[in-house]
């Protein structure tokens, strides 16, 4: 027993010793860089380049070159000019993967700065990473209530280094009843929520559509949770009819409304309006339905018609969005926005950060953020919730143009100075 | 009438899984060879027939034409370069290579054509739609149906009454004894899983004109697949258009009790019958 002790002692010691050593290390590194030349800061950046969620992430190098270009010449903070390094890794669409790259971001690579945008599946670990690291993290392009509820998070007392910039399930609630109640059409509503985070929120009992529908005069048919990627929707399809639904909404990915739409027509369900989240915001969406995508309607984060500009770049909402569709050849689509507004954020923070080299002031200097940024304004002063700010949220419908089709806005009510660009016509 | 409804649009739906079946049990039938890789490779076939529609601008079903001889090339090519070298007593290693192969399709299509949704356009077909008694039948599931069970019978065909499906049958049975007898075995694999993927892409043109695609969603579509052939007996062709239509039942009604059931209730069928009749429906003979 008492060989055994001996023995353990010297090694713990040691051990005490080198992990000690290890742990001052990068305060050490940390307090020499500020001497050199031109100190460097690094911003982590995960994203779902590959992977069902690559969509989100397609206009990622777009964005990223001209905030490279940018940065090129350094930013300066407190008179001294940064150099600034952006790593951006891939999620692959996976949470666990993005929880890996945000952790060798943090450990190996030491960003100072870790952002993330798309999806709770990346935004979600990342800023767990970011938390338990305490490293500085600003996320956007994911709903505010799974960023927090689904985080664990407590009203009142938030999180210590994450935030978040985003609308919430409220507002795109107010946004799809403004455009229903423009529409004029009966007030039954058919609900397709799937049984995955985002439609066992849209439909929870307490804080999904149900009750404000019910608030509004709207009688809702929710016939319940389907699993995603289902290839049958006869039995919605017969209980909506059943009930005479007008309108039709619900958050769903784009094979399962592909299914449900072409279902509908050949069983004989035409409703009048046909409102989802998720599966409507890309062009490619709806230009694979072909005159079938003809008057759908969707939530809209962000369009060219958005009257913002960019505090870094100048570019306005539309020259972004032609900027993006110039150099790809591909249809401008709303995450570009929340990209681009991740980086404002990030250049706005360095700014005004009171010293870079402690981590305390970068967090302070973000919750202190007041920026207008291409996709409205960014201040966490003024958030729903602790660590969240809320963009503005409104609804529109696709409308065909010709070949293509162009999303116009009909309905604003919560965000007036977002013009409307189009009347509501029925399907 | 709701129920009758869902029975039958069930039923239309055995076809779909029967056709994205069909190629697995065959598959599995002439060389016991697992293939993971089979739903990427129904999801590469929707693509082909997508490019070819786009290039030539013909209808989606005409793209048949070039997408099932294509699929079929594919299908020898890839039997006699690669998983030709992999069969053996050993069934994990082919298991192995197939599952590789369907990490390398996913993510070659992803870099070819993005991660954009696409669907195949098929005019006034995908909407078009017959009443049977109260019932509205959509024409293009009533299509696929029928071209399930055409497929099928033609495979049955060909195994019980052509010189190939002698020597399938004969290899299937002891390939050791079939090389005796002058068959190259490796040829004869070779032909199998190029029908396999000829089938394949019957199912992933359908598939391309039914819903909406992208790279990632075959892996979704494999399990009903690999259910179908197990509900039915492994190797028996019939078998997997009856298991595909059960599955299909199964999941309609479950639907009809609450959405929430539908998968749920199909893999219940799945596993009722697998504790009842643990080699399917009508397992093959053997030996």
């Amino acid at each position: 027993m008492g060989s055994k002790l001996s023995l353990l002692r010297p090694n713990r010691r040691a051990f005490m010793a080198g992990s000690a050593s290890a742990l001052a290390m990068p305060a050490i590194l940390h307090a020499t860089r500020a001497y050199a030349a031109e100190p460097v800061i690094r911003i982590g950046h995960v994203s779902p380049r590959t992977g069902p969620l690559a969509g989100f992430a397609e206009a990622d190098d777009y964005v990223l070159e001209a905030i490279n270009a940018k940065f090129a010449g350094g930013l300066e903070n407190n008179g001294k000019r940064w150099a600034v390094e952006i790593i951006s890794k891939d999620s692959q669409s996976n949470p666990n993967r993005a929880a890996e790259v945000a952790s060798e971001l943090i450990l190996d690579d030491e960003v100072d700065i870790i952002v993330a945008a798309s999806t709770p599946d990346t935004v979600n670990p990342v800023s767990d990473q970011a938390e338990a690291n305490e490293v500085p993290c600003i996320t956007t392009d994911c709903p505010w209530q799974p960023y927090f509820f689904g985080r664990g998070g407590v009203p009142g007392q938030g999180f210590a280094s994450t935030y978040h910039f985003f609308w919430g399930l409220e507002d795109v609630i107010a946004a799809f009843l403004d455009l229903w109640g423009k529409a004029g059409v009966s007030k039954t509503v058919g609900g397709l929520f799937p049984n995955d985070a985002d439609g066992n929120a849209w439909g929870d009992a307490e804080l999904g559509f149900p009750k404000p529908l019910a608030a509004a005069g709207y009688t809702l048919v929710d016939p319940g949770r389907y699993q995603p990627l289902t290839d049958d929707f006869s039995a919605q399809i017969s209980a909506f009819r059943d009930a005479n639904c007008e309108i039709v909404t619900g958050n769903m990915i784009p094979p399962d409304f592909a299914t449900f739409w072409a279902q509908s027509a050949q069983q004989g369900f035409a409703p009048k309006v046909v409102t989802i989240g998720k599966a409507l915001l890309f062009p490619s969406v709806i230009e694979s339905l072909g005159a079938r995508g003809d008057g759908l309607s969707s939530e809209i984060w962000w369009s060219p018609d958005h009257p913002f500009a960019s505090s870094l770049t100048g570019v306005s909402a539309r020259e972004l969005a032609e900027g993006y569709a110039a150099a790809t050849g591909r249809p401008w689509t709303q995450p570009i926005g929340f990209k681009h507004a991740l980086f404002e954020v990030v250049a706005d923070v360095i700014a005004r950060t009171a010293d870079l080299e402690d981590s305390q002031a970068i967090i302070a200097a973000i919750a202190d953020t007041q920026l207008s940024t291409i996709v409205g304004e960014v201040n966490w002063s003024k958030g729903p919730i602790n660590n969240v700010t809320k963009t503005p949220l409104v609804a529109g419908q696709w409308q065909r143009n010709g070949e293509a089709f162009d999303l116009k806005i009909t309905a604003n009510a919560s965000y007036p100075d977002i013009p409307l660009t189009g009347e509501m016509k029925l399907l | 009438m709701d129920w009758l409804n869902a029975i039958v649009q069930g039923c239309l739906l055995g076809g779909l899984y029967a056709l994205f079946a069909a190629g697995l049990s065959l598959i599995f039938g002439v060389m016991r060879l697992v293939n993971i890789a089979h739903g990427d490779l129904i999801v590469l076939a929707a693509y082909l027939g997508l490019t070819v529609t786009g290039a030539l601008g013909l209808h989606p079903l005409m793209s048949l034409l070039i997408v099932i001889p294509a699929m079929a090339l594919i299908g020898y090519v890839l039997q006699r370069g690669i998983l030709n070298r992999t069969i053996g007593d050993d069934l994990l290693a082919p298991l192995l290579v197939t599952f590789g192969l369907s990490v390398i399709l996913q993510n070659g299509l992803l870099e070819v054509f993005s991660a954009d949704p696409q669907k195949m356009n098929a005019g006034a077909l995908e909407t078009a739609s017959i009443p049977v008694g109260g019932i509205t039948l959509g024409v293009l599931p009533v299509l696929m149906f029928l071209t399930a069970v055409g497929v099928i019978a033609g495979l049955q065909w060909m195994f019980y009454h052509t010189a190939l499906g002698r020597a399938f049958r004969a290899t299937s049975d002891n390939q050791a004894i079939a090389q005796l007898m002058g068959l190259n075995r490796a040829h004869v694999f070779g032909l199998a899983m190029a029908l396999a993927l000829a089938v394949t892409g019957i199912a992933g043109v359908f598939l391309g004109i039914r819903t909406s695609f992208d790279p990632s969603i075959g892996g979704g579509r494999l399990i009903f697949g690999f259910e179908a052939v197990i509900i039915g007996g492994l190797g028996n062709l019939w078998g997997t258009l009856l298991g595909g239509i059960i599955l299909g039942v199964s999941q309609a009604v479950g639907a009809q009790i609450n959405p929430g059931w539908q998968l749920l209730a199909g893999h219940i069928a799945f596993l009722v019958l697998l504790a009842v009749r643990p080699k399917g429906l009508f397992p093959r003979m053997d030996g």
